[in-house]
C-alpha cells in the first residue's frame, strides 16, 4: 500500500511538473473554458444551461485522451516498464496510477470550472450534485480507460495521436457539448452514440441540470461504466512491457470490444 | 564451494529465424562475481534478460536461486538488483523520490547514503533527464543495490563513468561479493573483466567460446608470448631476420614485437643478435597475452570449446 501511495503521489506531481501534461490537465481546459464563457455565452446564451457539465466534458477529454496515452507509448519504447516490471512494479499499479492521478487533476479543473462559472458566466449550478458526482467520476473512469487502452495499444506516439483524435473530435462535434444533441439528424445521433462524451452529457442534462435527457440518462451511466470496467480490464490483458518481447497474450485489434457498450447503446437507447 | 545461486541448463532463446542463444550451460557460485564477455549480438543480452525474468527461453531451464525466472517473477524481484543500459526511469522524477519509489516496491527503507556514495548528494532534488550520461548510470547502480540484492546484474556497469566512480563502482562490488552477493556482469572492458571476475565465459555466436578464470582462458591460448624489444639502431629492422620459435613480427610505435613461442632461446638469439651488430638495447618486455588477446583470438577464429 505503502508503495502504491507512493507511486500516485510521484505521478500526480509529474501531472503538474511535466509541461505537456500541465497544458492537457489544466492550461488547455482553462482556456478553452475561459474563451468560451467570454463568446460563446454572447453568441448563444442558451449555452449557459450546459456550460458547467460542456466544459467539465471537455476537460475530461483533453487530459485523459490527450494527456494519457503518449506518457504510457514513451515509457515503454524508454524501458522503463522493463525496470518496473524488474522491480515488483505491477502492471495494474502501472496503468491505474496514472489513470487516477488524472481523474483527480481533472476534479481539482472542475471545482475551479463549477465555482466560477456561475461568477463570471451567470451559468447555472448543479441541481443535483450527486447525479453531477456520479456522472462526472463515470465519465472520468470510462475516458482514462480508452485513453489507458490507446496507450497500450498503440505502437508509437504518432499511432496515440490518431486514435486519441478519433474520439475527441468527434466528441466536441456530435456530443452536444457545442451543438445540442437534439439538432442533430437521427442517423448522426446514433454515430454519436458511439462516443463517451454524448452518454455523459445527457447523464449531467438529465441527472444533474434538471434538463431533458436526450435519451435514458441511466442507461447512459451503465455504458460509461461497462466501457471503463471494459477498457481497464482489456489494457491489463493487452499490456506488454517492453516492445521488444514478441510473447503478446493477445492481438492489439481485441482493443476494440471496448465498443461493444456504445453499439449495444445504439441499439437500445432511444 | 557447490553452491549454485545461478543454474543455467541448455538454454535457448530464438528471435524469428535467429538463434541468439544456443543451448548454453553454466553455473554460478554464491559470493562469485562472473564476468559474461562476447561481441555484440553473441548473446549476453538475451541470457542476461531471460535471467532476470524479462524474456521467456525457447528451451532449457533457468534457475536464479531455484526460482524461475519467467513463471515465478514476484519473488524474483526481491532476489535480484539490475542496472540496465537504459535509463529505465521517467524524465521528471528527481533522484530521491527515484529511491523511495523503488524501495517502496521492495519494501524496504530508502537508500539515500548510497546517492551521497556514489557522488549524487548535490543532485538529490534534480530531474532524471537533467543528469549527465555517468550521473544516470550511477543512479542506476545505486538503485540495484538499494534494497541488498543477494544476486546483481551489471551490464556495461563503468560506461561512461569517470576514474573515480569506476574505482568507487570496483570497490562497492568488492565490498558485495564479500557480503556474498553473486554478481553477473556484462561488460566489454577486458582489463574489467580481468581484475573484478572471478570466472569468466566467452559468448560467441550464442554458444560458450571459452571459459574459465581469467589465467585459465589466458593460458589455454595459441601460446604466444610477446616480445618487445627497442634498439638505439636499426639491427632489428630486416624483415627477413629469423629468430627461434619466433612465429610472427610486426612493429608498432617503435618497438618490434615479436610473438615466440618459446621465449628463452627466442630472447637469447635477440639479444645475440643486437650485441653482434653492435646495436644498444633500449628496452625489451616480455608479456603474456592478455584477456584482449585471447578475446580477440577467439572471437576472430571463431573457435567454440
Amino acid at each position: 500500500m505503502n508503495a502504491f501511495i507512493n507511486h500516485f503521489s510521484f505521478e500526480f506531481r509529474t501531472g503538474i511538473r511535466n509541461k505537456t501534461l500541465l497544458l492537457m490537465n489544466y492550461l488547455f481546459p482553462l482556456g478553452f473554458y475561459a474563451m468560451m464563457g467570454l463568446l460563446m455565452t454572447g453568441i448563444n446564451p442558451a449555452f449557459r444551461e450546459t456550460m458547467i457539465p460542456a466544459m467539465t466534458i471537455f476537460a475530461i477529454l483533453a487530459a485523459t485522451l490527450l494527456g494519457l496515452p503518449d506518457p504510457l507509448v514513451t515509457a515503454r519504447e524508454a524501458g522503463i516498464f522493463r525496470s518496473y516490471k524488474i522491480n515488483g512494479v505491477p502492471a495494474f499499479s502501472i496503468l491505474v496510477v496514472p489513470a487516477l492521478t488524472t481523474i483527480l487533476h481533472t476534479a481539482v479543473v472542475t471545482i475551479i470550472i463549477t465555482t466560477t462559472a456561475p461568477l463570471f458566466f451567470d451559468a447555472p449550478l448543479p441541481v443535483n450534485w450527486l447525479g453531477f458526482v456520479v456522472t462526472l467520476l463515470l465519465m472520468a473512469f470510462a475516458c482514462a480507460g480508452l485513453s489507458v487502452l490507446i496507450g497500450v495499444v498503440s505502437s508509437s506516439s504518432r499511432m496515440t495521436v490518431l486514435w486519441s483524435q478519433l474520439i475527441f473530435l468527434p466528441s466536441m462535434l456530435l456530443s452536444g457539448m457545442m451543438v445540442p444533441y437534439s439538432l442533430l439528424p437521427e442517423a448522426m445521433g446514433k454515430i454519436a452514440q458511439l462516443l463517451p462524451a454524448t452518454h455523459a452529457m445527457n447523464a449531467f442534462r438529465g441527472l444533474a441540470q434538471n434538463l431533458t435527457a436526450d435519451f435514458n440518462p441511466i442507461g447512459s451511466l451503465i455504458v460509461l461504466l461497462a466501457s471503463g470496467v471494459l477498457a481497464f480490464g482489456l489494457a491489463i490483458y493487452l499490456f506488454n512491457w517492453d516492445s521488444r518481447n514478441m510473447t503478446q497474450r493477445g492481438h492489439p485489434l481485441m482493443a476494440l470490444l471496448v465498443l461493444l457498450p456504445y453499439v449495444i447503446s445504439m441499439l437500445l437507447l432511444s | 564451494m557447490n553452491d549454485p545461486v545461478i543454474q543455467v541448463k541448455d538454454f535457448r532463446k530464438i528471435y524469428g529465424d535467429l538463434v541468439a542463444v544456443d543451448g548454453i550451460s553454466f553455473e554460478v557460485q554464491r559470493g562469485e562475481i562472473f564476468g559474461l564477455l562476447g561481441p555484440n549480438g553473441a548473446g549476453k543480452t538475451s541470457t542476461l534478460e531471460s535471467l532476470e525474468g524479462l524474456r521467456v527461453p525457447d528451451g532449457g531451464s533457468l534457475r536464479v536461486m531455484d526460482v524461475d525466472p519467467a513463471r515465478q517473477s514476484r519473488k524474483l524481484h526481491n532476489l535480484i538488483g539490475v542496472q540496465l543500459q537504459t535509463s529505465g526511469l521517467p524524465d521528471s522524477i528527481n533522484l530521491d523520490e527515484a529511491m523511495k519509489f523503488f524501495c517502496a516496491y521492495h519494501g524496504v527503507v530508502p537508500r539515500y547514503d548510497l546517492l551521497d556514495r556514489f557522488d549524487l548528494k548535490e543532485k538529490r532534488r534534480t530531474q532524471y533527464y537533467q543528469l549527465s550520461a555517468g550521473q544516470q548510470r550511477r543512479l542506476g547502480l545505486a538503485l540495484a543495490v538499494a534494497h541488498k540484492p543477494p544476486v546483481l546484474f551489471l551490464d556495461e556497469p563503468t560506461a561512461g563513468l569517470d576514474v573515480a566512480s569506476r574505482i568507487e563502482l570496483h570497490n562497492l562490488m568488492r565490498e558485495l561479493q564479500e557480503a556474498g552477493t553473486t554478481i553477473i556482469l556484462a561488460t566489454h572492458d577486458m582489463a574489467e573483466a580481468n581484475e573484478m571476475a572471478g570466472r569468466l565465459a566467452i559468448l560467441l555466436h550464442g554458444k560458450i567460446a571459452a571459459t574459465g578464470t581469467p589465467l585459465e582462458l589466458t593460458a589455454t591460448g595459441a601460446g604466444f608470448t610477446k616480445v618487445s624489444v627497442r634498439t638505439k639502431g636499426s639491427s632489428l629492422s630486416n624483415p627477413d631476420l629469423n629468430f627461434p620459435a619466433v612465429s610472427k613480427r610486426i612493429i608498432k610505435d617503435e618497438y618490434v614485437i615479436y610473438y615466440s613461442t618459446d621465449i628463452g632461446p627466442t630472447v637469447s638469439a635477440i639479444i645475440a643478435h643486437v650485441k653482434a651488430q653492435e646495436d644498444t638495447l633500449v628496452d625489451l618486455r616480455v608479456e603474456r597475452p592478455s584477456l584482449e588477446d585471447r578475446f580477440l583470438e577467439i572471437t576472430t577464429t571463431g573457435g567454440v570449446q
